[in-house]
C-alpha cells in the first residue's frame, strides 16, 4: 500500500485514502454514506492522535505545507466532521434533518 | 427566577411597547402578502449583498440574484476604486449581461469590461457603453445615455449595500441607525478567512430570522450538542438574554455563553477539549488591537459573561459578533412566500498555524450542525401554519425581536400602501 501521510502517522495510513479529503462536501458525503462502525473505527484511531497531529503540523508554515502534511490536515478536518456522529448524534446525519441540506460553497484553500 | 435584569417596565416587550397579545403568522403564509413585501420592503430598503473583500481590485465583480426585488445586480469595483452596482441587463434588447452557463445562477470574476453574449455590446466598469456592434445600422447618435442602469450602492464598514429604489434619499449609514453606527471600529477588515454556506429552505424568510433572533429554543432544540450533564443544567435555567436593543427597523439581542476556557473541561465535548474551540469559536481570542476596545453597540450591558451579539438589520441581514473575536453573517433571500435561500458566512482572522485553522474548522462545522437543526424545524412550522387550523400564537418576552420584526415588516407595507393612495393619479384631459 502506498503511503500518503507523514511517516510519524503511519498508524493512520489505513484511514488515509478514505478520509484525507480536500473539501467539506467530500468529507460530509463520506460521513453520511458511512455506517457508524466505520465512523467509530476512524474516530477511535484518529482522535487520540489529534494533539500530536496539531503539534506536528504547527512546525510548518501553514501557507506552504508539504503534500503529506496537507493530507494529514485534511484527515483532521474529517475527524472534526465525524466527531458529531460519534460524540453527539449517535448516527451519521443530524437527527430530524430529513431532506434539509446546507452546502459549503466557499472554504479556505488550505 | 430572573438571572439578568430587565427594564423597569418588567419586560423587554413592554419596554419597547410592542404589545403583548398573541400574534398571527398570516404575514408568512400568503402569496399576496409576499407580493406586498417585495414592493414595500425589498424594492425600497438597503440590502446587504456582500463585502468589499470580494471585489478587492478594479475589475473584480460579482452578480447577486435579488428575486424578492425582481432583479439581478452586478457589483463591480471600477478603475477609480469605487464599488458600483448596476442592473444586470444589456441596454440593447434586455439580455442578462453577466452570467455563466445558467442565467439564474450567480457568478463572479474579473474583467476589463462587460460584454453581452447576445450582440457583443460592451460596457466599461463604470457602466458606460463602449462598443455597439454595427453602430452604423442604428438610428442613435448619442450613446452616452445608453449606459447600464445604475443601482444605488454604498459601502459601510466594508459591507456593500444596494437599494433598488431610485428615489431613495437616505444613505445606507443613516438607514442603519445608531445600532449600525455603534459598530464602527470593529475590525471587520481583519477577518478575511471566510467560510460560506448556502441552503434552500422551505419556509417564509421571516421564520428563519425568527429562529435566529431568539435563543429560547437553544437549551431544548440543541440540547444534545452539549454534554448530558451540561444540557440538563441549561434546560433547567432556560434562556434569558443579557439585553435587547431596538433601533427603528433594526434590533439586536446580546447573549451570554461560550465560557472560554470552560470552568470544567468535562463540560465540553472531547473534540472541543483537544481543539479548544466550539460553537462560540476558538477559545483564544486573536491578538488584534481592534478587539481590545469594542465599539458601543457590542455587549451593550458590558456584562462579563457576554458571549455573542446578534444584530438584525432589516429586512434580511443578520450580523453575529462573537466574544472570542470573529463574526458571522446571515442573509435570507426570499424566492416565494414559503421558500427562501439562506446564506451563512463565517469570518475569522486568518490562522497562523494549522492548529488555529483546525479550531476555525470546528467552529464552522459546528455552525452547520446547529443550522441544520434550526433549518429543519422551519419547513415543519411553515407546513402547519399554512393550515390555519390555529391562527394565534403566544410569544414570550425572550421572543421580543420576533414581534418587532413582523411589526416592522407590516409597518413598511402600511406605509407603502399609504404612499400609493397619496400618489396623485394623473388624469389626462379628454382629447
Amino acid at each position: 500500500m502506498s503511503t500518503i501521510l507523514p511517516a510519524e502517522f503511519a498508524d493512520l495510513e489505513p484511514f488515509a485514502e478514505r478520509w484525507s479529503l480536500r473539501t467539506e462536501a467530500e468529507r460530509y458525503a463520506e460521513r453520511l454514506s458511512s455506517p457508524m462502525n466505520d465512523l467509530q473505527a476512524f474516530y477511535d484511531a484518529a482522535y487520540p492522535r489529534l494533539a500530536a497531529a496539531m503539534a506536528y503540523l504547527d512546525a510548518f508554515d501553514l501557507s506552504s505545507l508539504p503534500p503529506e502534511a496537507t493530507r494529514l490536515l485534511w484527515l483532521c478536518y474529517s475527524l472534526v466532521n465525524v466527531s458529531f456522529p460519534i460524540e453527539v448524534w449517535h448516527q451519521p446525519r443530524v437527527p430530524d434533518s430529513g431532506a434539509a441540506s446546507m452546502d459549503n460553497v466557499l472554504a479556505p484553500s488550505v | 427566577m430572573a438571572h439578568f435584569a430587565k427594564p423597569e417596565e418588567g419586560s423587554w416587550t413592554e419596554h419597547y411597547d410592542l404589545g403583548t397579545a398573541a400574534v398571527t403568522y398570516e404575514d408568512s403564509i400568503s402569496p399576496e402578502h409576499y407580493e406586498l413585501e417585495r414592493e414595500a420592503i425589498f424594492k425600497r430598503t438597503w440590502l446587504n449583498v456582500g463585502r468589499v473583500e470580494e471585489v478587492p481590485r478594479a475589475g473584480n465583480y460579482f452578480t447577486k440574484e435579488l428575486d424578492a426585488a425582481g432583479t439581478s445586480v452586478i457589483v463591480v469595483r471600477g478603475g477609480d476604486g469605487e464599488v458600483r452596482a448596476f442592473h444586470n441587463i444589456c441596454r440593447h434588447r434586455g439580455n442578462k449581461l453577466v452570467w455563466n452557463d445558467y442565467p439564474r445562477e450567480e457568478t463572479s470574476g474579473t474583467c476589463r469590461q462587460f460584454t453581452c453574449k447576445y450582440h457583443g455590446w460592451r460596457y466599461d466598469l463604470e457602466g458606460a457603453i463602449t462598443f455597439v456592434q454595427q453602430e452604423q445600422e442604428f438610428f442613435e447618435t448619442d450613446w452616452s445615455k445608453w449606459g447600464l442602469a445604475t443601482v444605488q450602492c454604498e459601502v459601510w464598514l466594508g459591507f456593500i449595500w444596494v437599494n433598488l429604489d431610485p428615489d431613495n434619499t437616505v444613505s445606507a449609514k443613516e438607514y442603519l441607525g445608531e445600532l449600525g453606527a455603534g459598530l464602527e471600529g470593529y475590525p471587520f477588515e481583519d477577518m478575511t478567512q471566510v467560510y460560506k454556506y448556502r441552503a434552500e429552505v422551505g419556509s417564509n424568510w421571516k421564520l428563519f430570522i425568527d429562529a435566529f433572533a431568539e435563543f429560547y429554543h437553544a437549551p431544548i432544540l440543541h440540547a444534545n450538542q452539549a454534554t448530558a450533564e451540561e444540557s440538563r443544567k441549561l434546560s433547567g435555567y432556560g434562556y434569558e438574554a443579557l439585553a435587547y436593543e431596538i433601533d427603528g427597523p433594526h434590533s439586536m439581542v446580546s447573549s451570554w455563553g461560550g465560557m472560554a476556557p470552560p470552568k470544567d473541561i468535562n463540560m465540553v465535548k472531547p473534540i472541543e477539549q483537544v481543539l479548544e474551540s466550539g460553537l462560540f469559536g476558538p477559545w483564544q481570542r486573536p491578538d488584534l488591537p481592534g478587539l481590545e476596545n469594542l465599539p458601543p453597540s457590542v455587549n451593550p450591558s458590558q456584562h462579563r459573561a457576554w458571549g455573542v451579539d446578534s444584530f438584525v438589520f432589516f429586512p434580511n441581514f443578520m450580523l453575529l459578533v462573537w466574544a472570542p473575536g470573529w463574526y458571522l453573517t446571515y442573509h435570507y433571500w426570499p424566492t416565494s412566500y414559503n421558500t427562501h435561500i439562506f446564506e451563512g458566512n463565517l469570518y475569522f482572522v486568518p490562522p497562523k498555524t494549522a492548529s488555529d485553522r483546525l479550531r476555525q474548522e470546528l467552529a464552522a462545522v459546528t455552525f452547520k450542525e446547529y443550522a441544520l437543526q434550526d433549518g429543519n424545524t422551519l419547513e415543519a412550522t411553515q407546513s402547519m401554519i399554512e393550515t390555519r387550523v390555529v391562527t394565534e400564537f403566544p410569544l414570550n418576552d425572550q421572543e421580543v425581536l420576533l414581534r418587532h420584526l413582523h411589526r416592522t415588516a407590516l409597518a413598511y407595507i402600511a406605509d407603502y400602501e399609504k404612499s400609493q393612495l397619496d400618489t396623485p393619479v394623473e388624469i389626462s384631459a379628454p382629447s
